[in-house]
């Protein structure tokens, strides 16, 4: 058995030349599982047995000539909040898991382009948190430092990618949940244009804001799985290459840049610089009202959160964790004079970020104001001013939630403290695919600083 | 505060208090805080009620 590849990519590659067994390849998954699950708990649901069936199908087929595509015999996981036919989906609650029969769309897909589901990974519960320490099957260890928080609310996917455990996992994307995993554990996570991947057969957190996506190693990993996931097939030719050419980029001061951690802005001008350097042009903009986010998101947010749950809330309030249950009290009194307010600001905030976009191929931002926290931390001391975790994780991320934009978080090094830090492109809205070609460029430039856990484009 | 608000708060700090959830009223509190900040910034996000507020103060101007 060779070195297990370390990319999707190189996985697919040998698959199809047939140098490399499905099988092998999922065993070897479901033992760096049993061997790590214990410690970082990524994985709340191991379906083994299912996963060797399916890759040995996946193996005959390939030795049949009926090779799918680049996700065929590919392990890959599912966050636990996505419905898999006959498997609990726990949404990483105590309180009674759906029952589901039949597979969500997304993960139909999947399954139709060849892919080998292992799993579904832990997250934060109902996806209503940003550090996956509230869950009912145990906080999620980041493996750079399993004293710290993976992030959240995909934190299990993340783990599981960044850790070997697959080579591709479906996160979802409400305030930041496949961004902020992603920054924090130094992998690549895509939040596609709203309403491009469906949600069906997925826990709502809240319709407005709900995103379904990939996380992967690398931006092509995370490409050949965003396509299938749109088109229950994946081929290398339609993966968006490399946008050639000088690109045109935008960094949105203020808000965006006001609070962060020494070493995420000295990495993010260390990016903006190497991309100068490299022929790109970026430029200093402006994003009308986005200190109003965290504003807007709540208004909205809160109670479609808490409409979903209010049934669920009668009957085992005591089974949720304290503090989401807490949040979603609270989101039962927001009046809908507010909510309202709040989706009339959001058309304003959509029209900021198009205005902003204009001319440009991508917006370009740091992706997570902080490092992984401390697992258990309620704050964290941002250049000498205490912030609430919540609003310190969420700050990059949630605009692009309530504006529906596209965006990408992938890693552009190592701070001191030996974690990782991510920047941040966002695209035009309906043109995820052209945020991927913008995004496999810039990662050219910056793949090569310390902690790039892709090692380089691929 | 505007006392719609405040009143509000209010409310739904005795209704925590009665359900046994004191941990609830410092996020009301937020809550609440965040709510007003939107409702004072309805001019600025152009709320399509705005242009009343503008035309009375024009009318009184003329007079």
């Amino acid at each position: 058995m060779p070195t297990t590849p370390g990319s999707l990519r190189e996985a697919a590659a040998l698959i199809e030349q047939k140098a490399l067994s499905p099988v092998e390849l999922t065993r070897a998954c479901l033992d760096r599982i049993a061997s790590r699950n214990e410690r970082l708990r990524a994985f709340i649901t191991v379906m083994a047995e299912q996963a060797l069936a399916d890759a040995a199908r996946a193996e005959r087929e390939i030795a049949n000539n009926r090779y799918r595509g680049p996700l065929h015999g590919i392990p890959v996981s599912v966050k636990d909040l996505v419905d898999i036919a006959g498997t609990p989906t726990t949404s990483g609650s105590a309180v009674p898991p759906r029952r589901p029969q039949h597979d969500a769309p997304v993960v139909s897909r999947l399954r139709a382009a060849g892919a080998i589901i292992v799993g579904k990974t832990n997250l934060h519960e109902f996806a209503y948190g940003t550090t996956t320490d509230e869950t009912a099957f145990g906080a999620v260890r980041n493996p750079h430092d399993d004293s710290r928080s993976a992030g959240g609310s995909s934190a299990g996917a993340a783990v599981a990618v960044l850790d070997g455990m697959c080579y591709g996992s479906v996160g979802t994307d409400t305030g930041g949940s496949i961004r902020i995993p992603a920054a924090a554990c130094g992998i690549t996570g895509l939040k596609p244009t709203h309403g491009e991947i469906p949600v069906d057969g997925v826990v709502p957190l809240s319709t407005t804001f709900d995103h379904v996506g990939p996380m992967a190693r690398t931006v092509t990993d995370t490409a050949v799985m965003f396509q299938a996931m749109l088109e229950a097939e994946a081929s290398w030719t339609r993966v968006p290459p490399a946008a050639e050419g000088p690109l045109w980029l935008g960094v949105p001061g203020g808000y965006f840049l006001d609070k962060l951690d020494t070493d995420v802005a000295r990495l993010f001008l260390s990016a903006r610089g190497a991309l100068e350097a490299a022929g790109h042009s970026i430029s200093d903009v402006s994003i009308a009202h986005a200190a109003r986010t965290p504003d807007v998101y709540l208004a909205i947010m809160l109670p479609e959160a808490s409409w979903y749950h209010a049934p669920l809330l009668r009957d085992y309030a005591d089974k949720y964790s304290p503090g989401v249950r807490l949040r979603l009290e609270m989101g039962r009194r927001v009046l809908a004079e507010d909510y309202l307010r709040g989706m009339h600001a959001r058309s304003v905030l959509i029209r900021s970020v198009d205005r902003a976009l204009e001319g440009l191929d991508a917006l370009l931002l740091p992706g997570l104001a902080i490092a992984a926290p401390p697992l258990g931390a309620s704050s964290v001391e941002i250049n000498g001013i205490t912030e609430p975790i919540r609003s310190a994780m969420l700050r990059q991320t949630q605009m692009f939630n309530v504006t529906g934009h596209p965006a990408i978080a992938m890693p552009c090094g190592t701070g001191q403290d030996g974690l990782p830090r991510a920047i941040q492109l966002v695209g035009h809205r309906g043109a995820t695919e052209r945020l991927l070609a913008v995004a496999a460029a810039v990662e050219r430039q910056i793949a090569g600083g310390a902690g790039s856990v892709g090692g380089g484009a691929g | 505060m505007a006392t719609d608000l405040a009143a509000w708060l209010a409310e739904a700090i005795a209704d925590a208090e009665a359900r046994g959830l004191p941990a609830l009223v410092p996020l009301l509190q937020s809550l609440a805080r965040s709510l007003q900040s939107l409702r004072d910034a309805d001019v600025e996000l152009g709320h399509p009620a705005a242009t009343h507020f503008t035309a009375a103060d024009d009318a009184d101007d003329a007079r």
